[in-house]
């Protein structure tokens, strides 16, 4: 069913096309992610105030979160590496690694977030946490979007199909998970 | 055992196209290709341009003959006038300008003009038009719920906008927010397209500079578009929270800041004139050529005053809070940044004049359009000027000056760019030839109101008349009979104008069905997309995919015969 155009093939730009692409989507979401942390940078800069809000995260789960994350980017990096060697079947368990990893850390933000909603820290209390939430909470949409066509990627990689995506949707997690490590400092450590 | 590359996708179904017997709604309104979707970004951005000219229609009948039971539509509240004019400028830039310039233009021409058979991810061309299409959907539903719609102008300004109780259309207001929101996604995914494309589906032998500048406007416009758009994404997810969930982003007594809006706005809201502004440049670049038969005088200076002009457009945006209490020194950097990037304007406008010196002019209707946009943009821009000085800009900031000065260049670019595109490319689009008298016809009966319109505005905005108001009997400088003639004698001009658009209506239509048969080339120009059947069948080039040789706009060359030289024709032995 899927019609691969002659445009798709060519390579004048010196790289495949599905990489060229990802890499202009990462683009576009590194200003996405990039205004937002910027608007909340100068706010915190502007009110000093809200490093007795930021007390109140969760640096350990942050923490853990963080060193779920980016072993979730290792099995993504394994998979690429299976993919590249042809073996679509390994390349696929080890995406479903990366989406378990994905799912581990949606579960840890949502104590975390249950925590905090019921002490009285929501996304209405302050602008410290409004700003908290939103990009956080940006964030994991983005978990969740990858996870979703990870899974899919990873069910075609097992039947040996479209091996070239396994390295797409891995160049796609290193993003969501290199925006975490922009969050956790500012969010969690930033006190 | 053989290699396997995974970097090439060597699944079953390979490159021939499934799509051999389709019916009416795969072909036409599934389409996956190129073409189609161009003329249905093409059809739906018409479409909404009535309705924005409508609108225009409206409210300028209520400022000429206040209290009047506007025709067509009934008396006018002040919260309908807020309405009609927010909604105006909301769609003419949005659903008009950027879907016909960038999404209508670049679909229909990147894959033609670069020699290849359709974009590099067909699908998600059509997704990007489905999601456009939802986006005029939900903005239009925003005109018929509770409250009515939007009426915060299209710079949405919160507190105005994020409080319901100021604003009173609190269905309106999230609904505009939405339908915004999904017209940048839509633009989002087809700017990758775009961009992807022309990077990578080049013929062979086509280097960087043999590539038409009407393609490298488009998708340059596509990544200024890209780049700026982000921060107001985050923008709108946080005003859209403000309005509903009770966040407070932008409230000063929940430790948020307006002002926040107003820089994330501006911060995409001027790179977004010169994303308009490159498509229309592009085009009119592409007749100016075949029209005096002559190369682009300068095709790389061309190039790369568009690349600085995207750079310093990301430097002025402040230009536009003059007034809104920021930092005196700020405003004197951002004065002189904005007086900069009307340096490398300038340069294409003089560039533009430079092609035309000696050339052999073609008085065509598209030629006529694109003259008409040279001269009428370089009164927009000159107008720039007064208001990039942030001094001169403490009087005339919010009056009816700024308003004709960006329509001195928004209408260059939204009408007359698209006229010019529109009826340069009819042809190649529909197998067929417009009627070039009617086009001639409604070219003057366009662009003589259009000045009379905007030409008495400029007198008004020095008089102090402000923008957004709904009458001005009560404002004893304003209500004098002289400015009142001004305000009438426009609003007379529109409509004229408005009418006249039914002879390019009547023209298109008419042209499409039982005009006189246009072969490959009836304008002998030397692009891709001229060495095509007009219409170009399905995958474009029947297999033979051309190799390119030259440049995009080798006419009246010295070594060669004809006065056109097509670009994938091989050298001479």
């Amino acid at each position: 069913m899927a019609f691969v155009p002659i445009a798709n093939t060519r390579s004048a730009a010196g790289m495949p096309t599905g990489r060229l692409a990802v890499w202009w989507v990462i683009a576009s979401e590194i200003v996405i992610f990039g205004g937002l942390l910027a608007a909340y940078l100068i706010h915190r800069l502007g009110h000093p105030e809200w490093a007795n809000y930021a007390v109140h995260t969760n640096t350990m789960a942050g923490a853990v979160n963080t060193f779920v994350l980016l072993t979730s980017s290792l099995s993504a990096v394994l998979a690429h590496k299976a993919a590249e060697e042809g073996n679509g079947k390994k390349a696929a368990w080890l995406l479903v690694a990366t989406t378990v990893g994905a799912g581990m850390f949606l579960l840890i933000k949502s104590f975390e977030w249950t925590y905090e909603i019921t002490h009285g820290y929501t996304i209405q209390t302050n602008g410290f946490w409004a700003f908290y939430y939103t990009a956080a909470g940006l964030h994991a949409l983005h978990v969740i979007a990858g996870a979703i066509i990870m899974l899919v990627i990873a069910a075609d990689a097992y039947k040996g199909k479209y091996l070239h995506r396994v390295e797409l949707i891995g160049v796609y997690w290193h993003f969501v998970d290199l925006v975490w490590i922009f969050l956790f400092p500012l969010l969690y450590i930033a006190k | 055992m053989e290699h396997h590359d995974p970097h090439v996708d060597s699944h079953g179904d390979g490159h021939h196209d499934d799509h051999h017997d389709q019916g009416f709604w795969e072909k036409y309104v599934f389409s996956t290709d190129h073409k189609i979707i161009g003329l249905q970004y093409m059809f739906t951005g018409m479409a909404m341009a009535i309705i924005g000219g409508f609108f225009s229609y409206v409210f300028r009948m209520q400022l000429a003959f206040p209290g009047i039971d506007v025709p067509g539509f009934g008396m006018v509240s002040p919260g309908e006038y807020n309405a009609l004019v927010t909604n105006h400028g909301t769609i003419m830039i949005f659903w008009v300008a950027m879907p016909v310039l960038i999404a209508a233009f670049g679909n229909f021409l990147i894959p033609l003009m670069i020699g290849c058979d359709d974009m590099v991810f067909p699908r998600i061309n059509r997704l990007s038009y489905q999601v456009f299409l939802l986006s005029a959907l939900v903005l239009i539903f925003s005109f018929f719920v509770d409250g009515g719609a939007f009426g915060g102008a299209w710079t949405a300004y919160p507190p105005l906008s994020a409080k319901a109780q100021y604003n009173l259309t609190a269905a309106g207001s999230s609904l505009w927010l939405v339908a915004v929101a999904l017209e940048f996604v839509a633009f989002l995914l087809g700017g990758i397209n775009f961009i992807t494309t022309l990077m990578n589906s080049r013929a062979p032998g086509m280097r960087w500079h043999d590539i038409p500048l009407v393609l490298w406007m488009i998708v340059i416009a596509s990544i200024l578009f890209m780049v700026s758009v982000g921060p107001l994404i985050a923008g709108a997810a946080m005003l859209f929270m403000d309005q509903n969930i009770g966040t407070g982003f932008f409230d000063p007594n929940r430790g948020g800041d307006p002002i926040l809006w107003q820089h994330l706005f501006w911060f995409f809201g001027h790179p977004e004139v010169y994303v308009v502004l490159l498509p229309a440049m592009g085009i009119v670049a592409e007749v100016l050529c075949i029209n005096a038969r002559k190369k682009m005088f300068g095709y790389k200076l061309v190039l790369y005053s568009v690349i600085a002009t995207g750079v310093l457009s990301f430097f002025v945006w402040a230009h536009h809070q003059f007034t809104a209490g920021i930092d005196p020194r700020m405003a004197n950097i951002f004065t002189v940044t904005t007086l900069l990037i009307s340096i490398p304007i300038a340069e294409l406008c003089f560039l533009y004049v430079a092609t035309l010196y000696g050339g052999s002019i073609r008085f065509t209707t598209p030629m006529l359009w694109s003259l008409a946009f040279v001269v009428e943009f370089l009164i927009g821009g000159v107008t720039g000027i007064y208001l990039g000085a942030s001094g001169m800009d403490i009087y005339f900031h919010d009056s009816y000056f700024v308003l004709a000065h960006f329509h001195y260049t928004f209408y260059p670019i939204a009408i007359i760019g698209v006229f010019a595109g529109v009826t340069h490319w009819f042809p190649k689009m529909f197998g067929r030839l417009m009627s070039e008298f009617w086009g001639k016809v409604h070219f003057w009966g366009t662009i003589i109101p259009f000045n009379i319109i905007f030409i008495p505005l400029f007198f008004l905005g020095m008089a102090g008349q402000h923008r957004r108001i709904y009458i001005f009997e009560h404002v004893a400088g304003l209500a004098q009979p002289h400015l009142q003639d001004l305000r009438v004698l426009a609003t007379a001009a529109l409509v004229v104008m408005l009418l006249f658009q039914a002879v390019f209506l009547i023209n298109l239509f008419t042209s499409m069905f039982r005009g006189a048969k246009a072969g490959k080339n009836p304008w002998r120009a030397s692009t891709l997309e001229w060495t095509t059947p007009s219409p170009p069948p399905h995958g474009n080039f029947g297999g033979n995919f051309p190799t390119v040789y030259r440049g995009p706009y080798e006419y009246s060359h010295p070594d060669h015969d004809e006065d056109f030289w097509p670009q994938d024709e091989p050298p001479a032995a």
